[in-house]
């Protein structure tokens, strides 16, 4: 917006007529940048120490990995499936990376035993995943739409990976597998462990039912008291011996029921502390205007009560996106599984490295937006707080 | 307030779950006395593999099942339905895998397992043949000049802890008296990792692992050589629920089959041209004479099907072993100096 040459002229004058002292500046040395790092880097004998040395070992790390993931990589190698030859790859003798690996195996590391062809499938079922996290995460469709618009899209999804309909090939659920995988267990365990931790959890503080309130206790504590692990082992090796002949549920559902099972269990003690936190007076006050029990702890106990646990809540989503990977003992190709997988060939066996990196990255992007997700929303309902 | 009961239901369920496996055990076994039929009618057979082992049931990059244990599968597909690709394969770990034959989720184990006395007897199943020996041995830097395990006197072993390998390696050692330490890792990257830093003066696992561990290696594998010595017996093979002869029958002549045709010089390349051969013992095998397939209730020309479309057990062998780097060895056919032999098909 510069000024007509007329005003300018006209402003001209009027700072002729008075003219202010110049401001002063601080000195160069403590403002800006520079004095952003002498105050924080370079503040005393010890932190200069601290910092050079750090930054020493920074810079090499870097450029050390620099070397082995960019410079000295090997991106492409000749041939493909069992013809192809990674003897570019073997020559490195690991100062470069291969991913050559993962240009060749990405489909499998994403999609596990997914019929080659029908791959496009559980493309789009994560994708459609990966919108309903969005959607769901915007305040602005927090209605009962919302779980219209779930049971529509997990429809969707169901139709789209089973098939059997609308000239789809059927898959038997044995050839899901890679990050659908991941994304439903963690999905599905999350969704509907999440309701059952609230019951458990209001059960446990339930003092004038004793009965529910052993239960709950006994559920948490037996579920807590073993890991995870056993449960999935328990629920793929000793439950289906006891099942009537020719009787088989499926293996994923099984796993699937162990996660929530056991998801819920530590949720409900999370909850649970959320519960003790709000002072007695909101239940007291709650009572005094009359409410149900319903209605006291859907309106004003538990509103409160989970903002207060956000960060464990998101902890524990967190903790059980990662502990899915666990479904590798009972042979299902999850993620991890996948990737661990697609080392086996000889001709790619020893490049673990840049599997595992990969599948980190896969992690971490998802770990990563439900954390910044997660401190967004802690913010914005402590707002009242931070006044 | 009734929902919190249904979660404590479930882990009461599970309790007395586990209650119940520790008394009843393998003994739960279940038995199915059709298991022919039973697959017929489904249309496609549940085989039980290895959830990933390069030579012997690991997926491609495009998720199709490779390997001796899976072509094994893919022979008893060809023969009971003349298409080797009614297989539905499932994934199994070394702890699940006798449940999931036990409790009928697969109908064929080809998991390279060991065949034991134990566990043809206590587990409720039945081995039906073996498609690969192998057995301990000992793998050396080049450098060290040795020519036998005899010679191992003071050298550190890596070894895994918590297998058979372990115990066959003292039992070796003390019986030959010769003295060593083992450096026992849990895991098997890391056992390999410290053999090739030079954390100890050899290796030991069965000899089919050293091989591929071998191969690895790329150029450097010439520094490294797997030792004559075979300490151990690891005969690896299918196996089905107990109680089932005519399936086992098939199984076990399915895997027969790939054995003779090799020793017969019939391949998946040349079968055809075999069909009017004078010999009377292909003239059997390819189903032109002879009542073989009715004797084991499939279609006359099963053997020719699990050749045309799998290939012979040297042919299976070649394109799926070879690679890693491991030789015939005990592998080869009886005329050939080896233990792969077929009773006479007749």
């Amino acid at each position: 917006m510069t000024p007509p040459p007329a005003e300018a002229a006209t402003m001209g004058q009027a700072s002729a007529a008075f003219v202010p002292a110049e401001e002063r500046r601080p000195p160069s040395l403590s403002v800006g940048p520079i004095g952003w790092i002498r105050a924080n880097l370079f503040n005393s004998w010890a932190s200069t120490a601290v910092t050079l040395v750090l930054g020493y070992l920074i810079i090499r790390w870097t450029l050390g990995f620099l070397d082995w993931a960019v410079f000295n990589a090997v991106w492409s190698v000749p041939g493909t499936g069992q013809a192809v030859n990674t003897t570019a790859c073997r020559e490195m003798k690991g100062i470069g990376a291969c991913w050559a690996l993962i240009g060749e195996k990405y489909r499998f590391i994403l999609f596990g035993l997914y019929p080659f062809d029908e791959q496009w499938r559980p493309a789009v079922c994560i994708a459609i995943f990966v919108g309903l996290y969005v959607v769901s995460a915007m305040r602005r469709f927090w209605r009962r739409e919302l779980l219209f618009i779930w049971i529509a899209a997990l429809t969707v999804i169901g139709i789209l990976m089973w098939g059997g309909v609308f000239g789809l090939p059927y898959v038997e659920q044995e050839r899901w597998g890679g990050l659908i995988i991941t994304l439903i267990l963690s999905t599905f365990g999350i969704a509907l462990a999440f309701p059952l931790a609230i019951f458990v959890a209001l059960g446990r503080r339930a003092h004038n039912l004793p009965a529910v309130k052993a239960l709950c206790v006994v559920y948490i504590e037996l579920i807590r008291g073993v890991p995870l692990i056993s449960l999935l082992f328990m629920a793929s090796v000793m439950f289906p011996l006891f099942l009537p002949e020719g009787m088989n549920i499926d293996k994923l559902l099984r796993a699937q029921i162990a996660i929530i099972l056991f998801a819920a269990a530590y949720l409900a003690e999370v909850i649970r502390g959320g519960l003790q936190a709000l002072p007695r007076g909101q239940y007291e006050a709650a009572e005094a205007l009359g409410l149900s029990y319903w209605q006291k702890t859907g309106l004003i106990i538990l509103p409160q009560a989970l903002r207060m646990v956000i960060p464990p809540l998101v902890n524990t989503f967190i903790g059980m996106f990662k502990d899915t990977s666990l479904v590798l003992i009972i042979g299902i190709f999850d993620l991890l599984n996948a990737a661990k997988t697609s080392i086996i060939e000889p001709a790619w066996q020893g490049f673990g490295t840049e599997a595992y990196l990969a599948v980190a990255a896969i992690y971490f992007v998802f770990c990563f937006a439900m954390s910044k997700y997660s401190a967004g929303l802690e913010t914005e309902f402590n707002r009242h707080r931070n006044r | 307030m009734e929902t919190p009961i249904r979660p404590w239901l479930a882990s009461t369920a599970a309790a007395v779950v586990v209650s119940l496996g520790l008394a009843a055990g393998p003994a739960g076994a279940q038995q199915q006395a059709n298991t022919l039929d039973l697959i017929k009618q489904r249309g496609n057979l549940n085989c039980g593999v290895n959830t990933g082992l390069a030579g012997f049931a690991a997926p491609d990059s495009q998720g199709v099942w490779r390997g001796l244990d899976v072509d094994l599968c893919r022979a008893v597909a060809a023969a009971l339905f003349g298409d080797a690709t009614k297989v539905r394969y499932v994934p199994t770990t070394a702890q699940q895998r006798f449940t999931a034959l036990q409790s009928g989720e697969v109908d064929i184990l080809s998991r390279n397992t060991t065949w034991t006395l134990s566990r043809d007897t206590s587990l409720g199943l039945d081995f039906s043949g073996i498609n690969f020996y192998d057995g301990q041995g000992f793998m050396v830097k080049r450098e060290l000049g040795l020519k036998s395990a005899k010679e191992l006197d003071g050298a550190t072993v890596c070894v895994q802890p918590g297998t058979t390998t372990e115990l066959n390696l003292t039992d070796w050692f003390r019986a030959n008296n010769i003295r060593f330490t083992p450096v026992v890792i849990e895991r098997l990257e890391e056992v390999n990792a410290a053999f090739f830093s030079g954390r100890c003066d050899a290796l030991t696992t069965d000899v089919s692992g050293l091989a591929s561990v071998r191969s690895t290696q790329g150029a450097n594998a010439e520094q490294f050589v797997i030792l004559p010595e075979v300490i151990s017996k690891e005969p690896l093979g299918p196996a089905v629920r107990q109680g089932d002869p005519r399936w086992a029958d098939l199984v076990r002549w399915a895997h027969f089959a790939m054995v003779e045709a090799e020793e017969l010089g019939l391949t998946s390349a040349n079968i055809d041209q075999h069909m009017q051969s004078a010999n009377p013992s292909i003239q059997r095998f390819v189903g032109a004479a002879g009542e073989l397939g009715q004797m084991l209730t499939v279609d006359a020309k099963w053997a020719y099907n699990i050749i045309k479309q799998v290939g012979n057990y040297g042919e299976s062998f070649a394109r799926n072993v070879t690679p890693l780097g491991i030789q015939r060895g005990p592998n080869e056919l009886w005329t050939k100096g080896g233990l792969m032999y077929a009773p006479p098909m007749r």
